[in-house]
């Protein structure tokens, strides 16, 4: 049997790798990816709470969190894609148009 | 170490490099590539965790519906010449700080976990029923008004996406 804190510090780490990608990376692209990862960790350690606790309602919580990560994803697409249109480059450092 | 215990450490090596590669390849459609091979071995861990419906929706939402997406994207804006450029912003070490001091912050407390009452869907159960069967009716009866708020996410999110991308029209006298 795999005890729970094995799937627990899992999904820290690919949350921390998630964070540390969204922080560092100058790609606006990558960084949307690394916010995936981020869920992506948090689903796991739901998971695995769900079927550690004999309980259905952190998987419920996963399937919301799909939804939000697939509107998410579909929004933020759109943002790179029209923010492209108006200065074609994908490195969040250069976008400071909105700076007064 | 029993045959489970090898499984979960293989998924997990696999789970922990391929995150390191998404965050660290220049390309990014190595990212999105190595992000899909990720995907499936979250979704294998879910089957692990009994789990059959949300390994399903994983891989059909996830690395069939979000991933493309991304890769369409990707081919889209044609990011050739800036494969080359610095990959990193240039408040990196603050970024790595952040992040490093928050994964000591959730590793510290692990320790102590302890799992709290256990609800009524134990393997038993979810076998006699099967997965989709039990959460369907935990998601129908219990959660019925987050589900159908999904629902509505999901319609803002497809206007939202049709909105932003479509071209302005160019207005007269500009």
């Amino acid at each position: 049997m795999v005890p729970l804190s094995w799937y627990l510090v899992l999904s820290a780490i690919v949350f921390v790798l998630g964070m540390l990608g969204f922080l560092m990376r100058r790609n606006i692209i990558i960084m949307f990816l690394s916010v995936e990862l981020m869920l992506n960790g948090v689903n796991i350690s739901l998971v695995a709470f769900s079927h550690y606790m004999q309980d259905l309602r952190g998987q419920v919580l996963v399937f919301m969190i799909i939804a939000v990560a697939a509107a998410e994803a579909a929004i933020g697409l759109a943002i790179i894609v029209a923010l492209f249109r108006n200065k074609p480059t994908v490195h969040v450092d250069e976008m400071s148009e909105l700076r007064g | 170490m029993t045959l489970n215990q090898v499984f979960f450490g293989y998924f997990a090596f696999v789970i922990v490099l391929t995150s390191l590669l998404v965050v660290t390849r220049k390309n990014p459609v190595h990212s999105v590539l190595w992000m899909l091979i990720m995907f499936f071995h979250v979704a294998a861990l879910y089957l692990f965790l009994n789990a059959e419906f949300i390994a399903a929706i994983q891989i059909i939402v996830y690395a069939g519906a979000i991933l493309v997406l991304y890769v369409f994207v990707i081919f889209l804006l044609n990011l050739k010449q800036e494969i080359g450029d610095e990959q990193r912003v240039g408040e990196w070490p603050v970024g790595l700080a952040i992040a490093l001091s928050i994964g000591l912050l959730m590793l510290i407390p692990m320790a102590g976990i302890k799992v709290g009452m256990m609800g009524k869907w134990g393997v038993k159960a979810i076998e006699d029923e099967t997965h989709t069967v039990a959460l369907g009716k935990v998601l129908y009866t219990d959660y019925l008004l987050p589900f159908e708020l999904a629902s509505l996410i999901l319609l803002v999110a497809i206007v939202g996406a049709v909105v932003l991308s479509k071209k302005k029209k160019k207005v007269e006298g500009q």
